[in-house]
Formats: structure tokens, sequence, C-alpha cells
């Protein structure tokens, strides 16, 4: 058999923790293979020793056959591995061409930049695999599913044969998804191996000739997706069962949380982005809001709180109508808010949690006595959040940026739901983090739900809207086109909804 | 106790290693000019520790400080106040030309002419703070034209047909005397004259601190300035902010200068030094935006200017000492990221430490 990796032994003991040991992986040439496990299971460890970032205290790893000690990612670049990060590092100002050559340049004449030759080279790399990128590009006119592909020809621009991609897919929606699917395969195809980190199972199943778990920092298991099922790869992940979320039967109550009727609203161009809204959300009733992204559902996420006025029809959060009362009113009413991107919305990355703890909460009590901040309440509720929600933190002093996105997003669902919010309104809350945390975010919402809060859910993931919508809504284009009832929908019915099908 | 000293030795360890990198820095300038650092060092330091000089240099804090919490009040918000300049020097001579027209009780004449600065101050910044919000221009940009529109304005009125005199014995053009009744008591302390407005001074660091760390006001404006679109989704109405924060930047900077004037001078004149934005926004960098941090910093600004002069007198050019503020401004900036790597870093460990897996003696069993 053909290895392109072979790894045995591999232990890393940081200060008291022990990072990765016994870490024992084989990987084919021309294969994908995905390593997966929750966040803190020792992938990104894992992946820095590949890389030559870091150190193994122990083990060996073997590149093509041969023993290969890696010092430096130079190193490792020499043995053809290659890894593109999560975040992207481009220059934006800066065209595709530039930021591929960038740091390796041809150099002709040993003084100048041999453009021409680095020109060849990428268009061949891009035609080869099907990249679809235009080296004259500005990287700042890129989308982000082309940023990657710049990043991949990056890679590939330096001899690359064997490709670290660190969760490819979080920044990605899913037809950018679809389209990386195929350039990886495309990628293979031509004897290109690549190591696919992620913890979504379900694009691992879809994608992945070879599946290695981690957990607690070694190997659990390996498996082929053919063999194996999304249930089992999750027990693997968390060595344990997977306990599934299941609504209680209470019925929603009578008062409603949210009113909007016939609501319209235009963009900042003057462009109408949301037609005729008809939405309701009943004191302890999830409504699951389906569509894929970009068809209004920020901007209605923004009508609902007030940030934008309707310019037709009324929107009533929470008893408030959304033309009087500003945002700062409407949440000290109760409205709890996770949003869609957690670190430019939902956290002050610069601050302690505890300062974070206040943030929303900033002019109620226990937060504050009106003019004062109440730094012990916070304090302590910060410790509650972190007890309750498994924030994995030494204490709550350490500053926000210092989590990983896991820890932050369950401390910003701990801080929405205290004091028992009329309305939870919860743009994508699991995205991006493990089954760990994605269970005990469920597990919230659902108590929440219990107790009488109306929550609106936005979310890409079907699995979850189905899980825990007690109805369904979908929007296509900036209108509800449809509700739907989980009960007696099938996922095909409510993805044709979604592009805009009507279900007969 | 352990946390909190360890906290104060990352709070120092960066202003004191710039200080040191810009020593070195400058000895070796100095070294090259023919001269004994370390000498120098001395001539500096006793000349500029002379009693008479404390006080000058004193006095000068005064105004420093002041002008370094108005920068560092923006800084809270990002904002770039390049614009204390103006906003001072216009609401000093308005001050002044309200104080020269009106002859009330003192209790009344030194709080009319302190208020009247601190409002033309925030008046005048308040104007590129609504460009900011409504039109999206830059502050630094508004500023820039703003102080040299102030400058036109205050030559414009100074003239003795408008709001100003001409001064008895000099071509200097001057608003008219404040009168007794509008003049600040100064301390007679080490032979020297010390401002009272000292202790405005004071008071106005101790507001400055409790209103940003303990008030709900100074957590939205923290907040605001750490991200804007947070504090927006948290419900503060964060365009306001921007205003108010720069408001309230321009009211601190109508103070810059107010104790010259109620002390000394008591009345205004085109001898009002400029450059205080500048050295505003040097003094917030290097204090670090903390009270207490800028007034060490204003002090060392001010005993070094006072100092200077004495370079001359021996023949070493007094100008090696803007070239130490210089190197020192640099380092600052270079130690206090440095520092932040390393601090984030040891949080990083920490939290890694509770969030990376520590069970070691995991069965393997269930390998497939």
């Amino acid at each position: 058999m053909n290895l392109a990796i072979e790894l045995k032994g591999i232990e890393k003991n940081y200060p008291g923790v022990v990072a990765n040991h016994d870490v024992d992986i084989q990987i084919h040439k021309g294969d994908i293979h995905a390593i997966i496990g929750e966040n803190g299971a020792g992938k990104s460890t894992l992946m820095k020793i590949l890389y030559g970032m870091v150190k193994p205290d122990s083990g060996s790893i073997t590149i093509n056959g041969e023993l290969a000690s890696i010092k430096s990612p130079q190193d490792s670049i020499g043995l053809g591995i290659g890894m593109v990060h999560q975040h992207f590092m481009l220059a934006d100002n800066a065209t595709v061409l530039e930021n591929i050559v960038l740091g390796s340049e041809p150099i002709k004449a040993k003084v100048v930049v041999d453009y021409a030759a680095a020109r060849a080279k990428i268009e061949k790399i891009i035609s080869t695999y099907g990249l679809d990128i235009h080296v004259d590009d500005l990287v700042s006119d890129l989308g982000v599913g082309e940023r990657q592909r710049v990043e991949i020809a990056k890679v590939l621009f330096r001899g690359a044969e064997i490709l670290i991609l660190d969760e490819p897919t979080a920044v990605l929606v899913p037809q950018e998804v679809d389209d990386l699917f195929k350039n990886l395969k495309e990628l293979t195809q031509n004897g290109l191996t690549i190591i696919f980190i992620s913890h979504k199972l379900d694009e691992v199943m879809t994608i992945a000739d070879n599946i290695t778990v981690m957990r607690h920092g070694t190997t659990v298991a390996e498996v082929k997706p053919a063999n194996t099922n999304k249930k089992q790869l999750a027990e693997y992940m968390i060595g344990g069962e997977l306990p599934s979320p299941r609504l209680a039967s209470t019925k929603p109550r009578e008062e409603k949380v949210l009113e909007v009727k016939d609501a319209t609203a235009k963009d900042r161009t003057g462009r109408e982005i949301l037609h005729g809204i008809n939405l309701d959300i009943h004191a302890g009733e999830i409504l699951g809001l389906a569509g894929v992204e970009g068809n209004g559902q920020s901007e209605l996420i923004e009508l609902i709180m007030g940030l934008v006025k309707p310019d037709s029809g009324s929107v009533v959060t929470v008893g408030l109508d959304t033309k009087e009362a500003d945002l700062r009113k409407i949440r000290d009413e109760g409205v709890g808010y996770i949003p869609q991107d957690r670190q430019r919305d939902g956290l002050l990355m610069a601050a302690p949690l505890w300062e974070n703890r206040i943030l929303g909460h900033q002019e109620t009590a226990p937060m504050s006595n009106g003019m004062w901040i109440n730094k012990g309440a916070a304090k302590s509720d910060s410790e509650r959040i972190i007890k309750e929600f498994d924030v994995r933190t030494p204490s709550n002093d350490v500053l926000a940026n210092a989590l990983s996105g896991g820890n932050q997003q369950k401390f910003i669902v701990g801080r929405e739901m205290s004091g028992d919010p009329k309305m939870i309104i919860a743009a994508q809350p699991t995205r991006g983090v493990d089954v760990g945390a994605q269970a005990i975010i469920w597990d919230h919402l659902i108590e929440a739900r219990l107790k009488g809060t109306g929550v609106l859910l936005v979310s890409a993931d079907l699995d979850e809207l189905f899980k825990l919508s007690d109805r369904i809504a979908v929007i296509f284009r900036g209108s509800i086109v449809d509700y739907l009832d989980p009960r007696t929908t099938t996922p095909e019915q409510l993805g044709l909804a979604m592009t805009g099908e009507k279900i007969a | 106790m352990n946390k909190k000293l360890s906290k104060l030795f990352w709070a120092l360890i960066a202003p004191i290693a710039a200080i040191l990198f810009s020593l070195i820095f400058v000895s070796i300038i100095l070294m090259i000019k023919g001269a004994a650092p370390l000498s120098t060092f001395q001539l500096i330091l006793s000349y500029g520790a002379e009693s008479e000089n404390i006080i000058a240099e004193l006095n000068q804090t005064i105004a420093y400080y002041l002008a370094g919490v108005a920068a560092a009040i923006g800084f809270r918000m990002l904002l770039f106040n390049i614009g204390i300049d103006g906003q001072y020097r216009l609401a000093i001579f308005i001050a002044a030309v309200v104080g020269g027209a009106t002859n009330l009780p003192t209790f009344l004449e030194l709080p009319l002419i302190i208020l009247t600065g601190v409002v033309v101050g925030a008046l005048w910044a308040s104007i590129a703070g609504y460009l900011k919000v409504k039109r999206n221009i830059s502050e630094v940009i508004s500023n820039i034209m703003l102080n040299t529109i102030a400058s036109g304005l205050i030559i414009y009125l100074l003239q003795p047909s408008r709001l100003g005199l001409k001064g008895k014995n000099s071509d200097n053009l001057a608003t008219p005397m404040i009168p007794k009744s509008g003049w600040m008591p100064s301390i007679h302390i080490l032979g020297g004259e010390l401002y009272s407005f000292a202790f405005v001074a004071i008071g106005v660091g101790v507001l400055y601190w409790v209103v940003l760390n303990k008030s709900v006001f100074g957590f939205n404006l923290r907040a605001t300035g750490m991200s804007f679109r947070a504090a927006r989704a948290s419900g503060v109405n964060a365009p306001r902010m921007i205003f108010i924060t720069m408001a309230l930047s321009g009211a601190i900077a109508g103070l810059t200068g107010m104790g010259e004037l109620l002390s000394s001078t008591h009345t205004y004149s085109l001898a009002f030094p400029t450059g205080y934005a500048l050295t505003g926004l040097a003094l917030a960098l290097l204090g670090r935006n903390n009270p207490i941090g800028i007034a060490f910093a204003a002090f060392f600004w001010a005993f070094l200017e006072q100092a200077a002069p004495i370079l001359d007198l021996n023949g070493i050019p007094k100008e090696i000492v803007m070239m130490m503020q210089g190197s020192i401004i640099l380092s600052t900036v270079a130690s206090y990221e440095i520092v932040k790597r390393i601090t984030r870093r040891q949080q990083q460990r920490l939290v890694g430490a509770v969030d990376a897996p520590q069970v070691v003696t995991e069965a393997k069993g269930d390998k497939a």
C-alpha cells in the first residue's frame, strides 16, 4: 500500500497538559483523509506538528516511506506538505498573482521577479485543478470561496503534494462547500493527498475516503464512511452516546412575543429587500426560519430588533412597536440575541469574560443599578454561565479572544439566556461549534422554550431546524414563502421550499 | 494579590523598556557627538530637579496632563483627536473674552470662565464628531482643518477693532484683562507659584477613571470603542456614543491652558503655545490611557523640556531631548504590542490547560 504519511506514537506535552499521545494515523496517497474531533481533541496540535510549527516529544513521522524530521514549516514545505489555514492570509490590495508568488517569487537575472514564468505556472495549476480564479483580480474583490481557492493555489504553487485543510468549510456557504468539494476531488484525482480537518459530520461523510476520529488527544477510531454513520462518528467523538434533543410536548402559549404584519423594508440604497412579511412567534414556541443564506434573514433580524424600521406594515417585538422603541428599550424588555457573527457582533474580544457578561444587559439589574456597573454581579454570574454551559476557561478574567470558538459561543448563549428573556433571536447558534457544545446549546434552547421563551431560530442546518422547531417558516428572496410542520415535512420538501418551489 | 502584582508588572514593563531603549538610543547619538551620555543624563536630572524648575515643570504638567486625558478619552473610542490644539486655543480665548467682559463675585466668575472653556471646547470638537457620525468624515482630517480655522478665527477676533487689545509695550494682541475676581490663587511652595488649577486637573483624572471604569456610560463608551458592531447589537446607540466622546474629549481639551490663564497671564494672547494636540496624543499613548500613567508621562515630558536649555549651555544640542521624546514614543508603541502578545499567549496557555484534554489513561479499546 502506498502511504503518503504515517504517524506513529506521536506524543506532545505542554506544561500540565497532554495535547497528543499515542497518535497513530496512516494516510494513503491520493486519499481525502478526514480528521475529526471536538474542539480541543488535539487536531490542531497534531497538524502543527505535521507542519513543523510544533515539535513532538516522541513518535515518528514517515512521509512517502521515508522517516522525516520536520523542524520548521520550511522543512514541511520542502517535503511537499502545504497548509491552508482556516483564516486566510492574503493581502487585500494585491492581485491573485502577487499573493500567490509572495514569499517564493521565481527570480530571473538574480534580481527581477519573473512574473511571466510565475503566471504560466499558476495558469497551469488553475487549469489542471479547475480552480476557477483569475490571476489579475484584486483579492479585495473576491468572495470567500475564491479567496480559499487562492490559498489552495498558493500552496500548490510551492509544490505541495499533501494539503492540510484546517476546517475549510467553516467560512463557506453551502454552494461554496459544493464547489470546494469538487476542487478537492479534482486534486486527488491528480494524485494529491488531502488531510481534511473538520467537525462537521455531514461533510466528512460526503467527501472523505477515510476518517480518523480523535478524542482527548489521541486517535480513537479509523473508519471508512461506507462502514459507519453520523451517529456512530459523533459517539466516537464524545466517547459516549449523544443525547438527542426532544421537544417536550408542551403547547406554545397564547400570548405573542413577536408580531410582524405586512412589513416591508428597504436597504440603504432604497431597494426593497423584505416584502410583506407576516410572522408571529408565541411564548413557549421555537419558530425555525429556514432559507439559503442571503435571502433576507439578517435584514429580518434587524427589522425585528428595531435597527431597521419597517417602511410599511408594523413590527411589534415583545409588545413594543419598533417604530417607537429603540434597540436598547427592546433588549431591556427581554430580548436575547445570539448573533451569527459571534466575534464581531456578540463579543468584546479584547475584554475579559465578566465584562462580556454585561454586554447587552448594561442598563438593567443586576448588571447595573442605573448609573453604575455592578462588577461583583457580573463576575458571579459569569461563573454561573461558565459552570452551567461548560465554558472551558480558567477564570472569568480571561479575555474573550483567548477562548476557542465553541466556548465563546457557549458563553454568548449563556449570557443571552440569563434573566429569562421573553424572546431569543438565535442566528446559526451552533455553526462552527463541536457536537458537545451543540448538544449543550440545543438543550438550553429547549429549556428556554419550556420556560415560556419564544425563540426565533435562524439556521441553515436542516437537522437543527427539524429537531428544535415547533414550526418552520421558509424565507426566500425576502418573502416568507411557506410555513411547514416539522413533524410532517421531509428534509427534501424543506430543501425544495428553500429554493422557492411551492410544496403541493 | 499575586495576580495584581503581575498585572502591575506587565503594565509597567512596557513604558520602562521604552524609556531604557530610548536612553540607549540617545546614548549612541551622544557618543557619536562626542559627549558622555551618563554625565549628560546627570546634567538633565540635576537641573530639572532644581526646586524653581520643579514648580515650572508641575505647572506645565497640568496643561500636558489635561491634553493627555482629552486624547485618552478619544483613544478609548478609537478616535484620534488631533483637534485638541484648536479646541484648547479657541476655548481659552473665548473664556478669556468672557472673563474680561464680566466682573462677578469670584464664586461665580471662576466657574463661568472655566465652564465657558469646557463648553467651547466641546462645541468645537462636536463639529468633527458630527461630521464623523453623519457624513463618515475622518475626524483626523476635519480636526486638522478645524485647527486651522480656529487659528484664523482667533486672529480675526483678536483685532483691536473687535475683541482684542493691543498691548501697551508691545505689538502683541491680547484679550482684555480678566478682573481680579476671576483670578485663581497660586500655591506658594518650594519658592515657586504652583497653579491651584492642579486640583481641577486631578479631579478630571479621577472623574475620567471613575466614569470610564465604573459607570454604565463608560461601559458603553469602551464597548463602542472595542467593537462598534457588538456595542450596537447590545443596544448601545453607537453613533451617538462616538459623537458624545468627541465632544467630551473637546471639553477636557478646553481646560488645557486654563491654569495659565487663571493664575498667570489673566489674558489670552498669541503667546499661548500651540502643539498640545500632538503632545497630548503622545502622552495618552505613553500613559496607556491610564489617568495615573498619563500623569507620570506628563511630568516626565515637562521635566525633559524644562531641563533641555541647560544642555545648550554645556555645548550639547538641546534637540537631544526631542530625540529622546521621539524615540520613547516609537518604542512605546512597539513595546506595548510585544507585551500584549506575551500576555495573550499566557492567557491562551491557561485556557489551553482547561480546554485541552487532561485524561491520559483513556482506554483505546473502541478503536475500530
